[in-house]
């Protein structure tokens, strides 16, 4: 096995407003800093875990790149198990990649994303589930998401789990019993007490599930997409949101063609936001792919902002869209009141199936309110506590699925009266899926659970 | 004496079938035990088979063992068990007549030409360069080996407890082996102790049947072996009777003089098969607990109560075994007792039963931590096996736990050790569904064949009934029923929704309820069909969906069974996987990944670091 190389990147900081750090791990960390770095003594000479006062030079042309914080660590009490550097660059974003390409030049790779940690977990200074929590802390955008990243850390998910799993250990021992020992006095099993169980269980699998919405929602953001005939108003309402000119505002029908995703925090909420192309019938074909676009981020978004102009009477494109928006996910807003009093004048907002928000883009009128209304319709009753267990992982919510599912086709089963090695094998795989979420196997736990419960032998 | 190219160590139901699968590759081969009277002896229940152990008899026959036969050969009573569910977990279970079984098993070894037999006890291993070559008898005479397999049972340092009388012995009745373990020790192995007992046995003479549930065999019973012709001796019954609230206060009231309690046996026994002291202890909340009464012989009055294994004093034995409906008035043939002996640690053995520190050493049977004539005699054909092929220069057999429930075995007690006697269970095998008593000639017939133990014409048989079941299948599939009120009343009597239009026989036979017997009258092709190959089939077909999914799950496995780790891999630099998980692989030294997966404390996440690097050493 080859030496790893050294590695460098910028870190991501967690907080707003942290000092941006460049980060150097592996053999030649400290080699390769030197050779840009001008302190009271050479880094080679430091101890571990100390910090010196310095510069950071340009090599080719002599000059100060910024002055700067040195924390060296030597391995192996690293995070990765291997020497560590970091600045902490006083200056701005443009400091720091300027110190990134030194080093680069230097000798240092470029580090993929989340190498540090692979790095800590490849040299055994982490496990695999602390692995992908540290990798949904360094990912998660706002202080919601870091918390409940922190508390899965925890296991609070693994807890549930767990506890979900030794109850359907419990019903599938009740059949291996039936059929490894059906010669001996093992009582019959009680088809309606075992669905009702096998009911209960899956429930409390697909109530995991279903914060399965919520974890992605806090650690990536939740998909807003902000939706409405053309002119409404919906890039001045993203870019009021944003309180940046990003999307082009333009006089012309149809311009904004393309979705922009831009990511702002509401109440620690991060939203993920996509303006896009009005819904109406196409004229050409960039209009037509806007269009198209614009259905599919209806379908995927977890949040719809539905924008209507309220100083002018509501059209058959609007109509239309008021019918083609699901409900419960959309909040109707009602844009332009800067040119009207009171309620719009012309537009029947009576058609709508809820009240909606009345605001203007352009003063800002109604913005807070209508945040307000956001962090109320994603989180509003389903704001987890940080002592409830999230599903913040695909892969996670996958397995849940598959658990699920086969709980539903034991029970499925105990109703057609199913063979009992049949019945087994659904609970045996809704076993192994859970099991791969926490790293449990059951064989073991099995039989311990049937000498338990059961008087068997001989 | 001149050398053997395999010695085998023990007469017993793992010695006898490694002797015989030894002699039938080719090798010239000894079988050395303690007393030729005693061979294939049963000392506890003379069954054999049941839920799990079926399996497991059925696959030795399918390898061209002898264990099937033979029982086929004694039995007294035939059973399949489990009839009210799926067909994978059915199960034969025979009672042998315990005499009858030895002389047969007897009889196959002396028929065996390259077999010799001997009358003698081991006590040292010859070890040269940390390989076997040869054996020391307590008479001090060596014989020189190629090959050894050791199938010593519960006689290394066996002693006998029953109540207060406490003796060396191998097995009641005979002595113990004493100088064999502190060979093995002085080899490096590491032993550990582990006990079991058996139950009185009682006069048949002496019982009162009224008072008992008469649990006969099966009318034309099935049989283990592929070789045997259908038989309809002679069946003996059964009883079934249970232990009152009256036995259970005589244990309690006796419990100070039980061995769990004057500690007298300190060791670990099966949770399986506890004694009547430990049920009362255990479950204070059961009034009775069920009791076979079986007979053990057609020559012989004893019969065995299973369900009151007891190593109390005789005198309470007595007293117990009358409070029991049906034996008041019985009289006691031989009393019930515990026996601890040493074993050898099992996670020392490779998965073809030889041992990692000395080259050409195989254990097998309850040496390695098992019980059960069935785990024995499995074990007993692989280790033989393996030792033929090892001499004769070829790779070892080994089979995948998705092969066989032998495959299961071993793999368990390799890979994962043992912490209480070993037992199989059907729960053990994932791939429960697909290792079943009704397919195990079709899943093995052809490696038994290869090996030179089934004969081609076992093999056609087995192929040409695979082909029917095949080729019935081909058809179902393409077979549709019209509705008429002729089959919606077939399907009514059975509990089934009726049908209006069309359908295909093989949707409608997926419903549960549903049974090929049930369609005979409306498929033509069925009606010109074996029994067996209907039952087969129609096996397949309820499975279908199932098996798919199982075998998905062993091709996503694949991966890892197929990814070898070279013997030499040194699982201490492993810098990012625990210190536990280092510990466990360094002293299992797995084979491939897979094994690897199935160390208990060593976790998914060690596994992907492990293949990381495996990838790096090549
Ligand atoms: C008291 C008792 C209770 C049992 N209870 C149960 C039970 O409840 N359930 C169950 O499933 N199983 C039970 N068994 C276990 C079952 O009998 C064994 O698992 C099975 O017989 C093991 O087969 P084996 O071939 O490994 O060993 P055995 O059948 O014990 O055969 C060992 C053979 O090795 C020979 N031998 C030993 N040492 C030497 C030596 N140094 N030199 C030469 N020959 C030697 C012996 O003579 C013997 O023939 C019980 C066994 C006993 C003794
Ligand atoms: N008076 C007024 N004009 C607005 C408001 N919001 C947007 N507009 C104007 O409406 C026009 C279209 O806006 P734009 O955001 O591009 O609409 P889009 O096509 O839906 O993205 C622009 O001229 C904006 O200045 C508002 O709240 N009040």
């Amino acid at each position: 096995m080859g030496e790893a190389p050294t590695i460098a990147a910028i870190s991501t900081s967690l907080g707003a407003g942290a000092i941006g750090i460049v980060r150097l791990s592996g053999a030649a960390a400290i080699s390769i800093c030197d050779k840009v770095f001008r302190g009271k003594l050479p880094l080679a000479e430091a101890g571990s875990h100390t910090i010196h006062l310095g510069t950071i030079f340009d090599t080719t042309s002599g000059e100060i790149v910024d002055e700067v914080l040195v924390s060296v660590m030597r391995a192996p009490a690293t995070y990765t198990r291997e020497d560590i550097v970091e600045v902490n660059c006083h200056g701005n974003a443009v400091a720091q990649q300027k110190v990134l390409s030194l080093f680069l030049d230097h000798g240092a790779q470029l580090a993929t994303p989340g190498e540090f940690t692979r790095r800590a977990f490849l040299n055994g200074r982490i496990d695999l589930a602390q692995a992908e929590s540290v990798a949904r802390i360094v990912s998660a955008k706002t202080e919601a998401g870091l918390k409940m990243a922190v508390s899965q850390l925890e296991g609070v998910l693994s807890r549930e789990i767990a506890s979900i799993r030794s109850s359907i250990l419990r019903v599938l021992a009740t059949f291996e019993a039936g059929i490894d020992f059906s010669d001996e006095d093992v009582d019959e099993i009680d088809a309606s007490d075992a669905g009702k169980q096998l009911r209960q269980l899956r429930d409390r699998i697909d109530e995991l599930i279903e914060t399965a919405l919520t974890g992605r929602v806090l650690s990536e953001g939740v998909l807003t997409a902000i939706v409405g005939k053309p002119n409404v108003g919906k890039s001045s309402l993203l870019n009021s949101l944003v309180m940046r000119e990003r999307a082009i505002v333009t006089e012309i029908p149809g311009t904004t063609r393309d979705t922009i995703e831009e990511i702002i925090s509401v109440g620690g909420i991060p939203l993920k936001l996509t303006d896009t192309a009005g819904l109406r019938p196409a004229n050409d074909e960039v209009e037509k792919l806007g269009v198209e676009r614009s259905r599919q981020a209806i379908r995927e978004a977890d949040l719809i902002l539905c924008l209507f102009d309220g100083s002018q009477r509501e059209d058959d494109h609007d109509r239309a869209l008021m019918t083609s928006v699901p409900a419960d996910r959309t909040i109707y807003v009602i844009n332009k009141c800067d040119l009207f009093r009171g309620r719009p004048p012309v537009f029947n907002q009576g058609l709508l199936p809820s009240r909606p928000v009345v605001i203007s883009a352009m003063t800002r009128q109604g913005l807070r309110i209508l945040k307000e209304k956001v962090a109320d319709k994603v989180l509003g009753r389903s704001f987890p506590s940080p002592q409830s267990p999230v599903v913040t992982q695909e892969r996670h919510r996958r397995l849940l699925a598959d658990a699920s599912e086969a709980i539903g086709r034991a029970e499925q089963g105990l109703r057609v009266r199913l063979g009992e090695e049949l019945i087994a094998e659904e609970l045996r795989l809704a076993l192994n899926s859970l099991g791969e979420i926490t790293g449990e196997t059951f064989m073991e736990d099995l039989l311990d659970v049937i000498f338990q419960e059961f008087c068997i032998g001989k | 004496m001149p050398g053997f190219d395999v010695i085998v160590v023990g007469g017993g139901h793992a010695g006898c079938e490694a002797a015989l699968a030894a002699a039938r590759m080719g090798c010239s081969t000894l079988l050395l035990t303690l007393s030729l009277e005693k061979i294939a002896l049963m000392p506890c229940n003379p069954a054999i088979g049941g839920v799990g152990k079926g399996q497991l008899t059925r696959e030795i026959d399918a390898l061209g063992g002898e264990q099937g036969r033979n029982t086929d050969r004694s039995f007294i009573q035939m059973k399949m068990l489990n009839t009210g569910k799926g067909p994978a977990v059915q199960a034969l279970r025979a009672q042998a007549d315990k005499k009858l079984y030895e002389d047969n098993m007897k009889r196959a070894l002396v028929r065996e030409p390259n077999l010799q037999i001997l009358e003698g006890t081991v006590a040292a291993l010859n070890v040269s360069r940390e390989t076997i070559e040869g054996l020391t008898l307590t008479d001090g005479s060596f014989i020189p080996a190629r090959s050894v397999v050791l199938a010593c049972g519960t006689f290394m340092r066996g002693k006998i407890v029953v109540g207060d009388q406490i003796f060396p012995a191998g097995r009641m009745g005979e002595p113990p082996a004493i100088e064999l373990s502190a060979s093995l020790t002085h080899e490096g192995l590491e032993l550990s102790r582990f006990q079991s007992a058996t139950p009185p046995r009682i006069d048949a003479r002496s019982i009162n049947p009224d008072r008992m549930k008469v649990e006969p065999g099966d009318l034309d019973p099935e049989l283990f072996s592929i070789s045997s012709k259908p038989d309809n001796r002679r069946q003996i019954p059964c009883y079934l009777t249970n232990t009152t609230a009256r036995t259970h206060e005589v244990v309690r009231n006796h419990l100070h003089l039980s061995p769990i309690k004057t500690g007298s046996v300190s060791s670990k026994g099966p949770r399986y098969c506890p004694s009547i002291d430990r049920k009362v202890i255990n479950f204070p909340d059961r009034d009775r607990h069920p009791i076979f009464v079986e007979p053990e012989g057609r020559d012989t009055t004893e019969m065995y109560l299973q369900g009151l294994t007891t190593s109390l004093p005789v005198w309470v034995q007595e007293k117990v075994i009358r409070t029991v409906p049906g034996l008041e008035n019985s009289r006691l043939m031989r009393p019930g007792y515990a026996v601890e002996y040493d074993y050898v640690i099992p996670d020392q053995l490779t998965l073809s039963l030889e041992t990692k520190a000395l080259k050409r050493l195989f254990l097998a049977g309850q040496i390695n931590g098992t019980s059960g004539y069935e785990e024995a005699a499995a074990q007993g054909l692989v280790a033989g096996i393996n030792a033929a092929l090892g001499v004769q220069g070829h790779e070892p057999m080994i089979l995948r736990r998705d092969e066989a429930y032998i495959g299961v075995l071993i793999d368990d007690l390799v890979t994962k050790g043992v912490d209480e006697p070993y037992r199989m269970f059907t729960s053990r095998a994932e791939y429960r569904l697909l290792l079943r008593h009704d397919n195990a000639h079709s899943r093995l017939a052809e490696t038994g064949n290869r090996l030179g133990l089934v004969s081609d014409a076992t093999l056609a048989e087995v192929f040409s009934h695979r082909q029917r079941i095949h080729a019935l299948l081909a058809t179902l599939k393409n077979t549709r029923l019209q509705p008429s009120e002729r089959l919606n009343g077939a399907l009514k009597s059975r509990g089934s929704a009726t049908i209006r239009e069309d359908q295909a026989a093989w949707q409608l036979l997926k419903r549960p309820e549903l049974h090929l017997e049930d369609l005979k009258p409306f498929i033509a092709i069925l009606s010109n069909q074996a029994d067996g190959t209907i039952k087969n089939a129609e096996i397949e077909l309820k499975y279908s969906g199932y098996i798919a999914r199982q075998q998905e799950e062993i091709d996503r496995c694949a991966s890892l069974e197929d990814t070898p780790i070279p013997p030499d891999f040194s699982f201490f630099d492993l810098e990012g996987i625990t210190i536990e998980a280092r510990e466990k692989l360094s002293r299992i030294r797995p084979s491939s990944l897979g094994q690897a997966s199935r160390i208990a404390g060593v976790s998914p996440a060690d596994i992907s670091v492990l293949s990381i690097f495996l990838r790096a050493f090549r």
